[in-house]
């Protein structure tokens, strides 16, 4: 039900955010969305990539403090007010989103997200019968 | 088992009584044949007869390194040259090296006290032990291979190099102790690995670790690895070489020779001697030595003194692992701070890479202590999808340094392998204060 995130520890100095994405084109590596936390001395680089596993194997031998987590990737329409809903079900069932970003993929928006409880979330998902997004569905957009 | 048990479990008072005659005789000695001691104690008006118990010690002036560097080669030699039958000197690093002279007395002594080291550990006559130090200007060999020869076990005057060829005789010679660097005992288990020579294969079952600082941590390494137990063998050229102290089987300190020379722990800043079981700088001062006596020798080395009678049965004061050196020592708002502590808090965090490095600044008049430290990459999993679970982390070891250093620490986090890695002792602080 979920899909693999990169988390990439960077510090906030030149030359770290090319570090990692040299070593991704090294590899190979298509970048389908990312967003970065950023404090006033470091980021959190989140990425949704193809082949998340590899990728990690690649970073963690360039030296790379990376790791693997999971979040959900749910696709919405692409007219105002989908991500309202989206978002709406899961707070009314008493689940806090952590983060989100989102993109577009093929006409539709698709929404990156971690709650506070994956458990919970998933049966949400289930319920409501939201459209969820695998990893293999994002192979294919190459 | 106890080498000299007369000594080493002496009652205090008998060893009070002895230290104060001894001192008195060496402190007549050194003002009758070292005109530097002589000069600073007739400036102090301080005659050998005012010196008549050990706790006169305290009159008596400091000797340091730069005394030693100033006064190079011979001029604190006590002994005239014809005594003089062996000449060791310490590695320099910058300077003059120091240059210590040993009478045959001082041999003796120095093999009796070797000696006591080594049957605390559990080696006797029946043993073939390989003295792996460097043989040489250096004291770690010719120190140990005498303390070896005078218990009568079999030595085997390895040396440091030729590794392949030592851990072939470790094996076919069934060799059951050594004595030689921590950071050697471990590349002798990198090369078995290489070798594919397993700790089975061999019969090592005491090693004597010392000339350098080290862990449990990498005591544990080493034990697991070379299958044999490790104790601590502490020494320094400028008071003997090795064999000043040693660990008993119950590993709570190592004890010192007391006998020959004198323990003190003092405040680095006020030159204050500090009560038993407070940490500071170490002195000492040897009581019975004829070539090169030194009063009050300032080691730099910090560490507590543990009085009392050991489970072991010995009465000799144990001194604490060696916490760090004096000359380390920051100041940062009036607290003293030593990068050992530091290092200590970071390795009791596996999270953390076993490198550190304190940037000290002063802003508005504040001093500032930042300490920068690196992720390990196997701890960072996806917990750390957020700034949060990562400033939780960094808290965590805030919390930890305040808690050792009496002051607060800013945390900043590094990408793995950026901290540059040093074998230099100072390496480890930026201090960009003007003051």
């Amino acid at each position: 039900m979920t899909i693999h995130q990169l988390s990439i520890f960077i510090e906030n100095r030149s030359g770290t955010l090319i570090r990692v994405l040299n070593a991704l084109k090294e590899a190979n590596i298509q970048i389908i969305a990312s967003t970065i936390a950023d404090t006033a001395e470091y980021g959190i680089y989140r990425l949704i990539c193809s082949e998340p596993l590899r990728a990690c194997e690649e970073l963690k031998k360039a030296n790379i403090a990376v790791a693997l987590s999971d979040v959900f990737a749910i696709a919405i329409d692409d007219q105002p007010g989908r991500a309202a809903e989206a978002v709406k079900t899961f707070s009314e069932a008493g689940i806090s989103i952590i983060y989100m970003y989102s993109f577009l993929l093929g006409g539709k928006g698709i929404l990156i997200f971690r709650t506070d409880d994956a458990q919970r979330a998933q049966q949400i998902i289930e319920e409501r019968h939201l459209s969820v997004i695998n990893e293999s569905d994002l192979q294919h957009i190459s | 088992m106890i080498w000299n048990p007369n000594k080493e479990c002496m009652s205090r008072d008998e060893m009070s009584a002895l230290q104060g005659k001894r001192l008195h005789k060496i402190v007549e000695y050194v003002y009758h044949n070292v005109p530097f001691y002589r000069n600073k104690l007739q400036e102090m008006d301080i005659r050998p007869d005012d010196i008549q118990t050990i706790e006169d010690i305290r009159k008596l002036p400091f000797t340091t390194k730069k005394d030693l560097r100033d006064n190079y080669p011979f001029g604190l030699q006590a002994a005239p040259q014809s005594e003089i039958i062996r000449v060791h000197a310490s590695s320099g690093t910058t300077g003059n090296p120091t240059i210590v002279g040993y009478t045959r007395k001082d041999i003796g002594v120095w093999s009796e006290c070797m000696a006591r080291c080594l049957t605390a550990y559990g080696v006797t006559r029946d043993d073939i032990f390989s003295v792996s130090y460097g043989y040489g200007l250096f004291t770690g060999g010719l120190g140990a291979h005498y303390g070896v020869e005078h218990i009568g076990a079999s030595v085997i005057p390895a040396g440091t190099g030729n590794t392949e060829k030592h851990l072939k005789l470790i094996r076919d010679l069934g060799i059951t102790g050594i004595a030689c660097t921590p950071s050697y005992a471990l590349y002798l288990a990198e090369t078995m690995d290489k070798l594919g020579i397993r700790k089975e294969d061999i019969r090592l079952r005491v090693g004597a670790f010392g000339a350098e600082p080290w862990t449990e941590n990498m005591r544990q390494e080493i034990q697991e690895r070379l299958g044999l137990k490790g104790y601590n063998l502490y020494g320094l050229s400028e008071i003997m070489g090795p064999s000043v102290s040693y660990e008993c089987q119950m590993q709570h300190g190592s004890h010192i020779c007391e006998d020959h020379f004198y323990p003190e722990i003092i405040n680095p800043v006020t030159l204050e001697p500090l009560p038993a079981g407070q940490t500071g700088e170490l002195v000492f001062t040897t009581l019975t030595k004829e070539g090169m006596p030194v009063l009050r020798y300032r080691t730099r080395d910090l560490c507590s003194l543990l009085p009392g009678t050991c489970d072991c049965g010995r009465t000799a004061v144990r001194m604490s692992r060696i916490e760090g050196r004096s000359d380390d020592m920051l100041i940062i708002r009036g607290i003293n701070v030593f990068p050992s502590q530091v290092e200590s808090v970071v390795l009791s965090m596996p999270e953390f890479a076993p490198r550190y490095m304190l940037v000290v600044d002063r802003v508005n008049n504040l001093d500032t202590l930042q300490v920068q430290v690196e992720l390990r990459q196997e701890y960072f999993t996806g917990v750390f999808d957020t700034p949060a679970a990562v400033d939780q982390l960094e808290k965590k070891l805030a919390a930890k340094l305040k808690s050792v250093l009496s002051i607060a620490a800013k945390v900043q986090l590094k990408a793995p392998n950026t901290i540059e890695r040093s074998q230099g002792k100072s390496a480890h602080v930026i201090d960009k204060r003007k003051l």
